[in-house]
């Protein structure tokens, strides 16, 4: 039987004193997020969803990162040395770097986490073609050669759009690429805590007091990644207003992507601040089928272009606030190093609809249906989708709009087949910036034809031109290249930028050192 | 009764497999593929079949459905295409924040709504049943989730007293786990409350013009015993009937409620499922909804029984 004592009350009343404060240092030590999306899988190389970006950029370290310049610096890199004639990549890791499981990261991990991430992503694949060989040489140093020179290797390392190359053990990264990892041990700043993931629910984050960060402040996605606490919580929320409730009543401290419509409210909140955190935001596209009728024909596409409004779009995509969207938009992100104003006058211009249908008469559009795929359930693309029908029909095409999920959607888009057999004729979808920032990771802007993103354009002379850039050996020569690609593009039309997104993220004025430049990072940030 | 038991649990058997059918199938018939939106934006249609094959979507119909049953049959639903976590895992992490909103609702719905009910047929064409009947008609009429954004707004925003979203286990403490579900289930409650009162007030009026509670005022028994121990009893059956297939119908109010509130529940895993096309979340899922489709259905049929001598099985 269970006596009460003294003693016992006394510890009981005792701890029931000291439990509210320990509850409210744990609080105070813990940022509860909301994403902008549930994390459904946690394989940053095997999936390319921005929230598994994210989640991977948590856990995982790279050997380069961008700075607020967007140009790369080491991260777990020391330096390198370049031999060779530049085919030959000597890299140094920096001292101390530990995996999650206390062992030491080695060359050895180096060399197949690159190799994993060389399969799937874009410019990783650039490497996969290019390779001669990759060896370690010893703990700390590996070394990639090349069939030739790449100058842009180290961005392609540390580019912060996916796929990242995330720095795994080598026990991890030698999983098939076309296969999840099982083994989340990570190399980051944060610990991810399997055992409290639920997806559509939580995602939990411990710091990692391992982790050893350069001792330099903090430059975006380089320099030093301090972590001021010690749990960081993904908190789903699928409805836009349950997330701007939490953060008013002070449940969660940041909110990744408030709905546009609702940031007048949080405005009105002087606890909470709505800043512009991503300086890339998203590039409004929209994609034509280049394999049947009417957009197989060039000046079909062209004769759109003149009575395209960015404007229209960026409204019905975020609203009227004009510091909410950016036009005009080139075929590179605005604000990024190879934006530039190369015949942009085409969609800067005064609009005329009269010289659009005039242009669509002369170009023997023959009033063929056009398939217009709409994702439904991610109201952006519904609202661009909506626009650009009314575009085209007031121009003058034969406008079939068909509604449908996300899920449809993405696989409507690989069918290669007619109009009439279930395929497409065009769509309209949003880019990250930082992908659509250069030509290497810039899908829209590819012309290889079967091989290429939706649409399956072949245009040779932008395939000539991104492989000039990979080659190029400075910005200046990068920024030529670049403005030349954006005249092809008005003339060929593999897709029409419709304005630059640029969202904003909401965060508890109690958060200090939040860092600007792309996605939501959570080192550098502290509570006040 | 007994052997009626086991005769039922018995019949679940066929129907789930009609269910596992039927759910299979259609799935498979169904637009979208989760490969693609696993391969997302950048991928190529190499990549995309690559996946395919790596998930074993490019089996053969005949094949996957009897790797499924075979795996079915020995208790395993599978694992998660996307997070690659055992659907049984997934379900269970999620079942008990459903279950919880659905029992709260319940409890609140019942001790609402037929007193109300009574009352309102006590009461016949008095100010108190001309209320009951408007809101009933306000229950039906206002969409949960407007309800349920009010709700949020008075009592989480503006008085905070209670928290706006999440969920918190039953095992952190009973006032924890309590909180997080009142305003979620008077949310969802609502509708369930308007139509107990209104299935209870139509059927005890019915009742209260039978010969027998004429009797029962004639032997001078009270007004609550005549209403509560002779009336609502033989009211009982309609009104079990209608619980129940609320009880079923919450499964669906859930999926919104859920969402509203962010509860972590298995509505807002189905419909993440389907999204994604998550072909073994939703297969799992919807089989257990079947299930409890069923189990509540024998449920009523012997709830019956305690109300009703006259019912035997």
């Amino acid at each position: 039987m269970m006596q009460t004592t003294r003693r016992g009350v006394l510890g009981a009343a005792g701890a029931a004193l000291v439990a509210p404060r320990l509850a409210s240092a744990q609080a105070a030590s813990t940022l509860r997020f909301v994403p902008q999306a549930n994390l459904s899988n946690i394989d940053p190389v095997w999936s390319t969803a921005v929230v598994v970006r994210n989640h991977g950029l948590m856990i995982y370290d790279t050997l380069y990162g961008l700075g607020a310049d967007f140009q790369p610096k080491p991260q777990m890199a020391a330096g390198h040395e370049i031999s060779d004639e530049g085919r030959r990549w000597t890299i140094t890791l920096r001292p101390g770097l530990r995996f999650h499981d206390g062992t030491p990261v080695l060359a050895r991990d180096c060399v197949a986490s690159i190799a994993r991430w060389a399969k799937r992503d874009v410019l990783g694949q650039r490497l996969d073609g290019l390779l001669e060989g990759m060896r370690a040489i010893d703990d700390t140093r590996f070394e990639i050669r090349m069939k030739k020179a790449w100058p842009g290797l180290a961005f392609a390392l540390g580019k912060p759009s996916a796929n990242i190359c995330a720095i795994m053990p080598e026990r991890v990264a030698q999983t098939d690429p076309f296969q999840q990892i099982q083994d989340f041990t990570g190399s980051g700043p944060f610990r991810f805590l399997r055992d409290e993931f639920r997806s559509g629910d939580r995602i939990v984050y411990a710091k990692f007091d391992g982790y050893t960060s350069r001792d330099e402040p903090t430059d975006f996605m380089a320099g030093g990644k301090p972590v001021h606490f010690n749990r960081v919580e993904w908190h789903v929320m699928p409805d836009p207003s349950t997330a701007a409730a939490a953060l008013q009543n002070n449940e969660v401290d940041w909110w990744e992507t408030p709905l546009s419509d609702l940031l007048p409210l949080l405005r009105r909140n002087r606890d909470i601040a709505v800043e512009m955190v991503s300086a890339a935001g998203n590039l409004g596209v929209l994609r034509f089928n280049f394999l049947h009728p009417p957009f197989d024909n060039p000046a079909v596409r062209r004769a759109i272009l003149p009575a395209l409004d960015q404007r229209a779009f960026m409204d019905a995509a975020i609203g009227t606030d004009p510091e909410m969207s950016h036009v005009p938009a080139g075929a590179f992100t605005p604000g990024m190093p190879l934006a530039n104003e190369a015949g942009l006058e085409v969609l800067s211009g005064p609009r005329d609809l009269a010289a659009a249908q005039r242009a669509l008469r002369d170009s023997g559009y023959a009033g063929q249906r056009v398939a217009m795929l709409s994702g439904t359930d991610i109201p952006i693309l519904q609202n661009l989708s909506v626009v650009a029908a009314d575009l085209l029909r007031r121009i003058g095409f034969n406008v079939d709009l068909q509604s449908m999920d996300w899920g449809t959607h993405i696989q409507r888009r690989t069918n290669r087949g007619p109009v009439d057999q279930g395929g497409w004729s065009a769509f309209c979808t949003t880019w990250e910036g930082f992908d659509v920032s250069v030509p290497g990771s810039h899908q829209p802007i590819r012309g290889h034809g079967s091989a290429a993103w939706a649409g399956w354009p072949t245009i040779p002379r932008l395939e000539e031109l991104r492989e000039a850039w990979f080659e190029a050996p400075d910005l200046a020569a990068e920024r030529r290249i670049a403005e030349e690609m954006q005249r092809v593009v008005w003339q060929e039309v593999p897709f029409i930028p419709l304005g630059q997104v640029r969202p904003r993220m909401a965060f508890r004025r109690s958060l200090t050192g939040v860092v600007k430049g792309g996605p939501a990072l959570f080192w550098g940030v502290r509570r006040a | 009764m007994f052997a009626y038991i086991v005769r039922r649990v018995l019949a679940t058997i066929p129907v789930m497999a009609i269910v596992a059918l039927f759910v299979f199938s259609l799935l498979y018939i169904a637009p979208g593929d989760p490969a693609a939106v696993i391969a997302g934006d950048q991928a190529t249609p190499d990549d995309v079949e690559r996946i395919r094959a790596s998930l074993g979507l490019d089996r053969p119909y005949l094949v996957r459905f009897g790797a499924w049953v075979w795996d079915i049959a020995r208790g395993d639903l599978g694992v998660s295409i996307f997070t690659n976590l055992p659907v049984s895992t997934m379900i269970q992490q999620r079942i008990e924040p459903t279950l919880s909103l659905m029992i709260v609702t319940l409890i609140l719905a019942i001790t609402v709504a037929v007193p109300m009910g009574v009352v309102a047929a006590w009461r016949q064409g008095t100010t108190i049943d001309r209320a009951v009947m408007a809101f009933a008609v306000l229950g039906f009429s206002v969409p949960v989730f407007v309800v349920g954004y009010m709700l949020a707004y008075i009592f989480a925003l503006e008085l905070d007293w209670l928290p706006v979203q999440g969920y918190t286990p039953f095992s952190r403490g009973f006032w924890p786990w309590l909180q997080n579900l009142i305003l979620p289930a008077i949310a969802l409650g609502s509708v369930y409350i308007a139509l107990i009162a209104r299935i209870t007030r139509a059927t005890m009026l019915e009742v209260l013009q039978q010969d027998y509670i004429r009797t029962a005022k004639a032997k001078g028994l009270g007004q609550r015993a005549i209403l509560f121990v002779h009336a609502l009893k033989n009211a009982a059956v309609p009104i079990i009937t209608i619980i129940g297939i609320g009880l079923a119908g919450l499964i669906g109010g859930a999926v919104v409620t859920e969402s509203v509130f962010a509860i972590p529940g298995l509505g807002r895993l189905t419909v993440d499922a389907i999204l994604r096309r998550d072909y073994p979340v939703i297969q799992g899922v919807v089989l257990l909804f079947s299930f409890v489709y069923v189990l509540v259905n024998l449920a009523i049929d012997l709830a019956y029984t305690l109300f009703d001598p006259r019912i035997r099985y």
